[in-house]
């Protein structure tokens, strides 16, 4: 029965074709605070795209403009609390960031563009929130922040904003990371839920087109932590998590094994692109 | 096995006509044929009105996150992840339509993007509260395959 129907599928293709509503990603280009952002760039070999696109690029134009101004971006908020937290001493050891790390704007610099990396010590991809919570009760006998609290984004958001425009670039062949890679890209292409959609059903197959009001980008994530002007500063995991949520499955915890080897894959997804945090979407 | 089962449905919700109760048939014993599902899933005809509602509706179809439809161009936001529905019953029949709402990944392909809404087939870690149930319930399909009717050019 399935494949007979193919005049009624090729009908569809030419109704789909003949839509009013197809909207390619803008022409524009990002410069902020005058350092030029790369939004389009020639894909990794092995990417199922041509090109990787900015998020950036498929947001209205007021949107597009509050992220080109700083002093407009409410996501710099977090940034400066950040910040503060970076010079806050915490923990048994008296320590604060800076008693080690010193200047972010020198030593976290190029940071945010190669995280996730691997750590021998736990055998598994870190990323920035993770190493955050590894300096806190390692080097500062400090406690981990939970998810999402405690400054975490706001810290994240400090640490990547270094790297403001840098193009992001994995190294794969440190540790497992390549093993991680195709763990994360088996967990992109797993259809979840009720619905039965797979991050590549949005990102990768309707990339460009509408679903309601929302114009579906490639789900890009150089823009972590983001903000959000319906709802405020959002971390990358909550992003994933939200997503799974709608296709009406489980959502996995933050920093799973699930969730760190799909921002490993995700992340490579957007090689070449500048870090662009706090980036601001819709 | 599949069809008897069927059949036999349909002839108790026959029996007990527009009765609430009459015997649905079941996500998992819905018959797909050539020709499309044949037989209503109720035995109840589907009312193009609540249809109407349920294509529309965020909470059960949200027909229009992926269709444009202008007979609803008063709603806002009509996506295009699939075809626009304009006159889609001068290209699908009934028995077309249910099977494509029933279970799209029967009348296209495994790769579909539209969600199957009397199916169990559906994806991996499904949310606990789910199990065993149907995005719409077999009465509100055959509510939406009516309201689709409707739609002629
Ligand atoms: C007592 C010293 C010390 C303190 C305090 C400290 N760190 Fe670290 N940090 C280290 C060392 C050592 C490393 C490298 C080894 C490792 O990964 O643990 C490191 C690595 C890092 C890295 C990765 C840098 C890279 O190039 O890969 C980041 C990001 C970081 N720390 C952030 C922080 C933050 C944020 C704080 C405060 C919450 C902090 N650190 C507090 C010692 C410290
Ligand atoms: C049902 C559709 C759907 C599915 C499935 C889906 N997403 Fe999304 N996602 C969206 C929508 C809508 C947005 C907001 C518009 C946009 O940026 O594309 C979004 C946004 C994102 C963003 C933010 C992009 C930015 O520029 O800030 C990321 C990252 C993302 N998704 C990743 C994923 C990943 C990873 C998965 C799978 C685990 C996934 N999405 C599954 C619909 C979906
Ligand atoms: C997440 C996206 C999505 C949702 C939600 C969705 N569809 Fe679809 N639909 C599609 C796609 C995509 C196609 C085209 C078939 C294909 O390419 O796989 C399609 C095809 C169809 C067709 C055949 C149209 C034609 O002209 O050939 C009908 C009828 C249809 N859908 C009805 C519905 C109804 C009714 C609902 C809600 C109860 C619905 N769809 C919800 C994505 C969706």
């Amino acid at each position: 029965m399935k494949r007979l129907l193919i005049a009624g599928v090729v009908l569809a293709a030419a109704f789909a074709g003949s839509g009013p509503v197809w909207a390619e990603p803008v022409d524009d280009t990002l410069e902020i605070d005058g350092v030029p952002m790369v939004t389009r760039t020639k894909a990794p070999e092995g990417h199922p795209f041509d090109e990787v696109l900015s998020g950036w690029l498929f947001r209205e134009a007021e949107t597009r403009d509050v992220e080109r101004d700083t002093i407009e971006n409410p996501g710099m908020i977090a940034v400066e609390d950040g910040e503060t937290l970076w010079n806050t001493v915490d923990g048994t050891q008296g320590k604060s960031c800076a008693s080690c790390h010193n200047d972010a704007a020198e030593t976290m610099k190029g940071v945010g563009a190669s995280f996730p990396k691997w750590d021998a010590d736990s055998g598994k991809p870190i990323n920035i929130e993770l190493q955050i919570n590894k300096c806190r009760t390692e080097q500062m006998g400090a406690e981990a922040l939970p998810f999402n609290k405690g400054g975490q984004q706001e810290l994240t958001a400090y640490i990547k904003h270094q790297s403001l425009g840098m193009p992001v670039e994995l190294d794969l062949s440190e540790g497992d990371m390549q093993s991680w890679w195709e763990k994360g890209k088996d967990v992109y292409y797993t259809r979840t839920g009720q619905l039965n959609l797979a991050c590549a059903s949005c990102h990768e197959v309707a990339m460009g087109k509408f679903i309601r009001a929302d114009h579906l980008s490639q789900g890009q994530v150089n823009g972590f932590p983001t903000y959000r002007l319906k709802s405020g500063l959002t971390s990358l995991h909550q992003r994933f998590r939200g997503c799974i949520r709608d296709t009406r499955a489980e959502q996995p915890k933050a920093f799973s094994d699930d969730l760190m080897a799909l921002e490993t894959y995700v992340t490579w997804r957007g090689t070449g692109l500048s870090v662009e945090t706090p980036s601001v979407r819709q | 096995m599949r069809r008897m089962k069927f059949t036999l449905g349909a002839v108790t919700a026959l029996a007990l006509s527009t009765a609430a109760f009459a015997s649905e048939v079941a996500p998992d014993a819905v018959d797909f044929t050539d020709d499309g599902v044949t037989m209503s899933l109720t035995g109840v005809a589907g009312d193009p009105v609540a249809g109407a509602e349920t294509f529309k509706s965020r909470k059960l179809g949200n027909c229009l996150a992926c269709h444009a439809n202008s007979d609803m161009s008063g709603e806002l936001f009509h996506g295009d992840v699939g075809p626009e529905l304009d006159g889609v019953a001068d290209r699908w029949d009934e028995p077309m339509l249910r099977a494509i709402v029933a279970n799209s990944k029967q009348i296209f392909t495994d790769e579909t993007i539209m969600p199957g809404f009397y199916s169990l087939e559906v994806g991996a870690h499904l949310n606990e509260d789910l199990v065993g149930k149907t995005i719409l319930s077999a009465q509100q399909v055959e509510d939406v395959v009516a309201y689709l009717g409707t739609l002629k050019e």
